[in-house]
């Protein structure tokens, strides 16, 4: 097949062979596990079991709220103790609502919704539905509740299904993993999802540098008709959607569109997985696989961990930290972001835990920039960081969002590439963060204009109402008068 | 040399008449000015400003009585905007950007006297006779003015909080970054 040139990108040290030969371990169930009512992107999840409640594993205990949105499951069997604020694994180290269940140890299944027989002649909207139920969501990384993406025939015209096994990320290997070890499982769940979406071609997109990978997803896709395994190169950022639509097909997706609008849906080959659970068994998304690597960690490896799971638990299981206080992150380096601490728990979109030494990060201090440029080539997405980065740091954001910030996909090539160390891509996600906030600013001040408008009429309506009704009595308690056709006024 | 100035005369008085019938009979009751600087100005009838609301703060601007700065709530980007449309220089550097902030109804002391409802231009108290009121920090602008009527002291204005919704990186610290 003919593959298509992408720009940019960055050839960083993979390093995944810390972890990629470590076959996938089930994390033993931990006592009490805590889960975030927002896994996802969208609006969060609402309880629906309360305090002291007995939940069967895989059972409902927080409902979808609104249109993009995903529930919430028990991922073992027991008793709701808590329902509160815990932080959150997230930079900020802010709270988030979360359940806390502690574990019965019997790890019993709830009554489960029944499989779907013959999924592949099912309509499309039951399948959508079940995967919506069972609180799929984009696993890599992204966490766009997966049912949306499966829905999107109404809206748009669709002809290809691309199935993302790029794994661009160095240290992480969990799909790499899953594809090695359960790639039957996962061909059925992209001809389920292929069905979902009536798409006439799927591509399984796999980084050239996972060779044993690509040989069992080719072996176990061997006769699914329209069906094709591609290795694609190594380059990073090949798992980005738009990046990895564009080498394959040759479409770019237009600024600020979908892949949707050009004929393309990517899903990631994890997703697969967990669609084939939820649709061949009714099995709600309660666990996922998570890379634990970097030369923090004792033992490296890929872990099955239930949703919930303390990342302190996972560390320990394996092994510990080597040393005192290392970088740790969820995800992977290039576009990870720092945990505020080990005690913040696994969640649908934590694809890697990674606790990095100092000669791992090799963090330096920022030198001036000698304008060489190399961050113009490295950027996938066709900026000018060099130029962006003067803009932002002069808080020039009008300047900036023209020269296009808001199109950075935030995937630190420019910062990874530039000699002087330069935090390009942290300026970045501070612009976007701030043009995000002015434009959040902007939208309440409309709506509340509208309100005081509106408030505003009601009050003279209020007012002429009441004069009206004042009058109206005062012409009721006056004498009757002799011509009974003259306005009220006059009867003072 | 007569011709001249009694050519320019004649031209003076046409135009002058010209105009004088124009300016009677075209006349703009409400200043432009005036619209498009209410239009800029959040429209959210606080009073921070000294005026009664955002459209005799905008006549105030108009007649040059009143300095570009004059609206808390919209900051330095306002108070920019404001000075460019007007044609004025501003000095924004003592423009202080103000912590957006929200009313917050203490509920232990609050009596359900609904004053701060009555003073809310966007509705966003809610509450009944005796019944604890709240707050809907979505569309409360931060104008402060049911705190000042409360009786009890029960509402104090607090800053937006910092939410996983809301909350974004900060700037990278400049010292790391030489020049």
């Amino acid at each position: 097949m003919k593959l298509f040139r992408i720009r940019g990108g960055v050839h960083p040290e993979y390093r995944k062979e810390l972890a990629s030969e470590k076959a996938i371990v089930a994390m033993p169930l931990p006592r009490l596990l805590r889960v975030p009512l927002q896994q996802h992107v969208g609006a969060p999840a609402e309880p629906v079991v309360a305090i002291g409640d007995t939940v069967g594993k895989g059972q409902l205990i927080a409902r979808a709220q609104g249109a993009v949105s995903a529930p919430v499951h028990a991922p073992t069997s027991g008793a709701v103790v808590d329902i509160a604020n815990l932080t959150a694994p997230h930079p900020s180290g802010l709270p988030q609502r979360t359940i806390v269940i502690e574990s019965d140890g019997r790890d019993a299944w709830a009554e489960l919704p029944p499989p779907i027989e013959d999924p592949l002649s099912a309509s499309p909207r039951e399948i959508a539905r079940r995967v919506g139920e069972c609180g799929i969501v984009g696993l890599g990384g992204a966490t766009f509740p997966a049912a949306v993406k499966l829905d999107l025939r109404s809206r748009h015209e669709l002809d290809i299904l691309v199935m993302n096994g790029a794994e661009c990320e160095p240290y992480l290997t969990c799909d790499d993993r899953l594809m090695r070890e359960r790639a039957p499982e996962i061909i059925d769940g992209v001809r389920i999802m292929a069905h979902a979406l009536g798409v006439d071609r799927v591509i399984i997109a796999i980084e050239s540098n996972k060779p044993q990978a690509l040989e069992s997803m080719t072996r176990a896709a061997a006769g699914v008709a329209n069906l094709s395994v591609i290795g694609i190169p190594t380059r990073y950022p090949m798992g980005s959607e738009r990046h990895l639509v564009q080498a394959l097909t040759g479409r770019e997706t237009p600024a600020r569109q979908l892949t949707a609008d050009i004929g393309v849906v990517v899903h990631n080959v994890g997703t697969a997985h967990a669609v084939h659970q939820a649709v061949r068994y009714g099995r709600p998304l309660i666990s996922r696989v998570v890379t634990v690597s970097g030369h923090g960690v004792c033992e490296p490896g890929n872990v099955e961990v239930p949703l919930g799971t303390m990342v302190s638990e996972l560390i320990a299981f394996r092994g510990g930290l080597t040393e005192e206080a290392p970088r740790l992150l969820t995800g992977g380096p290039m576009m990870g972001q720092p945990l505020p601490s080990l005690d913040v728990p696994v969640i649908k979109g934590t694809s890697g835990i990674l606790a990095l030494t100092k000669e791992e990060t090799r963090i330096q201090p920022a030198q001036a920039c000698i304008r060489c440029g190399s961050c113009v080539s490295a950027c996938p997405v066709g900026l000018v960081p060099v130029d962006m980065v003067a803009l932002v740091r002069k808080d020039n954001l009008d300047e900036a969002a023209a020269a296009g910030v808001m199109d950075c996909i935030s995937c630190g090539s420019c910062a990874y590439i530039c000699p002087a160390h330069i935090p390009l891509v942290q300026y970045f996600n501070y612009a976007k963060g701030r043009l995000n906030a002015i434009q959040r600013d902007e939208q309440k001040r409309d709506r509340v204009k509208r309100l005081v408008e509106a408030r505003a009429a009601r009050m003279a309506k209020l007012a002429e109402a009441k004069r009206a009704a004042m009058a109206a009595r005062k012409a009721a308690a006056a004498p009757p008068k002799p011509d009974p056709d003259s306005p009220p006024a006059a009867a003072q | 040399m007569l011709t001249a100035v009694g050519s320019l005369a004649m031209l003076g008085v046409t135009f002058g008449t010209l105009l004088g019938i124009a300016s009677r009979y075209l006349r703009v009751d409400e200043n432009p000015l005036e619209a498009e600087l209410e239009a800029l100005l959040p429209g959210s009838q606080c009073g921070q400003c000294g005026f009664a609301g955002c459209k005799q703060a905008a006549s105030a601007l108009a007649a040059g009585q009143a300095k570009p700065t004059l609206c808390p709530p919209g900051g330095r980007a306002l108070a920019a905007a404001l000075a460019e449309r007007l044609g004025v220089s501003v000095d924004l550097s003592d423009t202080e950007e103000l912590e957006p902030e929200v009313a917050f109804v203490n509920e232990d002391i609050c009596i359900g006297c609904m004053r701060c409802l009555q003073d809310c231009s966007s509705d966003a108290l809610v509450g009944g006779p005796k019944q604890i009121h709240t707050v809907i920090t979505d569309i409360c602008h931060g104008c402060g003015k049911c705190a000042k009527v409360c009786p009890t002291e029960a509402i104090e204005m607090r800053p937006v909080p910092i939410t996983l919704a809301n909350w974004h990186w900060h700037k990278p610290d400049p010292r790391q970054y030489m020049n």
